[in-house]
């Protein structure tokens, strides 16, 4: 087991640049989560980590070692692909004992080490066979089973989930976090599922185009949000975010929607008045009230139930406001309601540069 | 039960690719023929599907008393050595142009476009003139070089698509597993390309042993010829022998098909099938 530590890491191919200068330290044990869009750079990262793609500028340290100039193979870390990857020549048992074979590893060692990860990962009746005739979670564990034999500095996932169905995704979700705690072995782990990096990360680092957005544990980044990116990325049904104007003069702190609406806001807000700002809030956070209540009057026009809960859209000031309710029935389409915004829920933004003002 | 205008289609099909296989054999069937055909029958039953009579002496005479035997050797020599060189090298380009991306690989993909846009009979007077001070002239090495000159590009792009079709994450796990590129090319990618391998070998191998003209510009005695020019020796000023002619190519075409037979598992053997989510 070893820490992670990346400074000023760049990344170009020519002249496109993919990396723009990422600092990170992963701890001992931690299990970081890599989440953005496609393309956002975390793979890249990941791979330049792994030993697969050349590093432009900056530096790694695995275990306080620079690897910048060390093959994978003297890196002495695990990866999972998205593929899993496979050798389809190979019996489950031939590609979990590979790496250790190719150590020289004693005979003896390799089968208890191959026998103590089957049992784990419930491949004791694979051993003997080739991947083609495994099943996608089969394949999975056993990509699984690969990386832990050989208990490497750190472990490294790069979107391995993402072959499987929703149902068997979910549960390799619970597998990954059970071996995590399991083994506590440092991992970073890639994904653009924001639901797999919440669950699964000690801390997530939110990318996009290249540049850390934030770095944080799962609740810090639904919570708080650095910037309109990660408020907008974490959270399905995704955040309402609305454009307006701030005004702190001539009575308390609120923002100016559209048709004049005025939604009160906390104190302590960097902007000053007239400012443009997004104000989000977070669909569980809309308080919808049947008829005419108090707050803003809106129109349901789209009622999904989830099973588990039911997400509204209304239209008001000429936005969609979507909201989430535990509450069945709550509204049909074509109701009126009134949505309030509470206002500690309420996020606010800088229009122009997404930066958290509140 | 079929419906009777599937019923239909199917008897098409099928009668569409018994005359397509009928079209392709009948001149080996045709070859077959002749070589065992008596040579007093050959011009005196006129066109027969089978001779009225048939003998093995044609075949007797070409293995006991001409130099076939010789020529035989000699192109089995030249063709394996072709073969499996071309094909070593051809899987060592062709997993470079496959993998890396390196300084001039347009050029050099370009280049070996281009070796294969000229005419070979351009080409004679040139080559033999740089093989002849080279004292490579009537000599199976030089026959080989040349041979495998001319098989190279081809080769390459064919064993490049084959590398093509493996994933690259296949080598990146075994090099993070601890094995070294080359390593990873060796125990995990060669296996893998075995039916590229053996797709190959057998175009390499029968190309080089079909070919005739430069086989017959290079080599000017007994010795050192292989089997195709010997063929030609079965065609004299008044005459041709087509009888021992024929018995002669039936005869070439037993190490062709035997090469095949040893090859064929590899060629249709999809050993990739599930490496990557399937």
């Amino acid at each position: 087991m070893a820490s992670i530590d990346i400074a000023a890491i760049r990344k170009a191919y020519g002249s496109t640049h993919v990396l723009h200068g990422v600092d990170l330290t992963i701890k001992d044990g931690e299990f970081v989560v890599l989440v953005g869009p496609s393309g956002c750079g975390k793979s890249t990262l990941l791979r330049m980590i792994a030993g697969l793609e050349d590093i432009s500028s900056g530096e790694i340290r695995i275990g306080g070692r620079r690897v910048n100039d060390l093959d994978p193979k003297d890196r002495d870390i695990a990866m999972v692909f998205q593929s899993y990857a496979l050798y389809p020549h190979m019996t489950v048992a031939e590609n979990m004992s590979y790496s250790l074979r190719l150590r020289k590893t004693a005979k003896d060692k390799i089968a208890t080490a191959i026998a103590g990860a089957g049992a784990k990962l419930g491949l004791g009746a694979l051993m003997e066979r080739r991947p083609k005739a495994l099943s996608g979670g089969q394949r999975q564990r056993v990509a699984m089973g690969r990386a832990i034999v050989r208990a490497p500095k750190a472990f490294l996932f790069d979107e391995p989930l993402s072959n499987l169905d929703a149902r068997l995704r979910e549960q390799m979700r619970g597998e990954i976090k059970k071996l995590h705690q399991d083994l506590g072995a440092t991992s970073i782990y890639v994904t653009h599922d924001q639901i797999e990096a919440m669950t699964l990360a000690d801390r997530i680092v939110a990318m996009n185009a290249g540049i850390v957005q934030q770095v944080g544990s799962p609740l810090d980044l639904y919570d708080r949000p650095a910037n309109l990116f990660v408020a907008g990325f974490m959270g399905s049904p995704a955040m309402n975010m609305f454009a307006g104007t701030y005004r702190n003069s001539g009575g308390a702190p609120r923002v100016e929607l559209a048709d004049g609406i005025a939604v009160p806001v906390g104190e302590g807000i960097a902007a000053t008045d007239g400012a443009r700002v997004t104000l989000g809030i977070r669909p569980e956070h809309v308080v919808v009230t049947r008829g005419g209540g108090p707050g803003i009057q809106a129109f349901i026009d789209l009622v999904e139930p989830t099973g588990f809960g039911t997400i509204l859209h209304a239209s008001a000031f000429g936005s969609d406001v979507k909201a989430f309710s535990l509450e069945r029935g709550l509204a049909t389409r074509g109701d009126t309601v009134s949505v309030a915004f509470p206002v500690d829920r309420i996020h606010l933004f800088d229009h122009e540069h997404g930066a958290r003002i509140g | 039960m079929m419906r009777p205008k599937r019923l239909g289609f199917t008897i098409l099909h099928r009668a569409a690719i018994l005359a397509y296989i009928a079209f392709a054999l009948f001149p080996l069937f045709w070859l077959l023929k002749v070589s065992i055909t008596p040579n007093d029958l050959l011009y005196g039953e006129g066109v027969r599907m089978w001779p009225s009579r048939s003998t093995f002496d044609h075949y007797v005479f070409v293995l006991e008393h001409s130099d076939f035997p010789l020529f035989f050797r000699n192109s089995l020599i030249v063709s394996l050595s072709t073969a499996f060189i071309v094909t070593a090298l051809a899987s060592i380009a062709g997993y470079a142009l496959s993998r890396f991306a390196f300084r001039g690989k347009f050029w050099i993909v370009g280049l070996m476009l281009l070796t294969q846009m000229f005419p070979l009979v351009m080409l004679i007077a040139p080559i033999f003139k740089i093989l002849s001070p080279l004292g490579l002239t009537n000599s199976l090495t030089g026959l080989i070089i040349v041979y495998v000159a001319f098989n190279v590009p081809f080769a390459t792009f064919l064993m490049q698509s084959f590398f093509d079709g493996i994933p690259k994450d296949l080598e990146e796990a075994a090099m993070i597993d601890g094995a070294t590129r080359f390593k990873a090319f060796r125990q995990i990618i060669l296996p893998l390309t075995l039916p590229g391998i053996a797709a190959t070998l057998g175009f390499v191998f029968t190309a080089a042993w079909s070919e005739l003209l430069f086989a017959l510009m290079l080599i000017s005695g007994v010795d050192a010829s292989t089997f195709p020019v010997g063929l030609l020796s079965f065609v004299s000023k008044f005459s041709v022998d087509f009888g021992q002619m024929m018995a002669a190519g039936v005869l070439a075409l037993i190490p062709a098909c035997l090469f095949f037979f040893f090859i064929q598992r590899y060629l249709v053997q999809g050993l990739t099938a599930g490496a990557v989510k399937g």
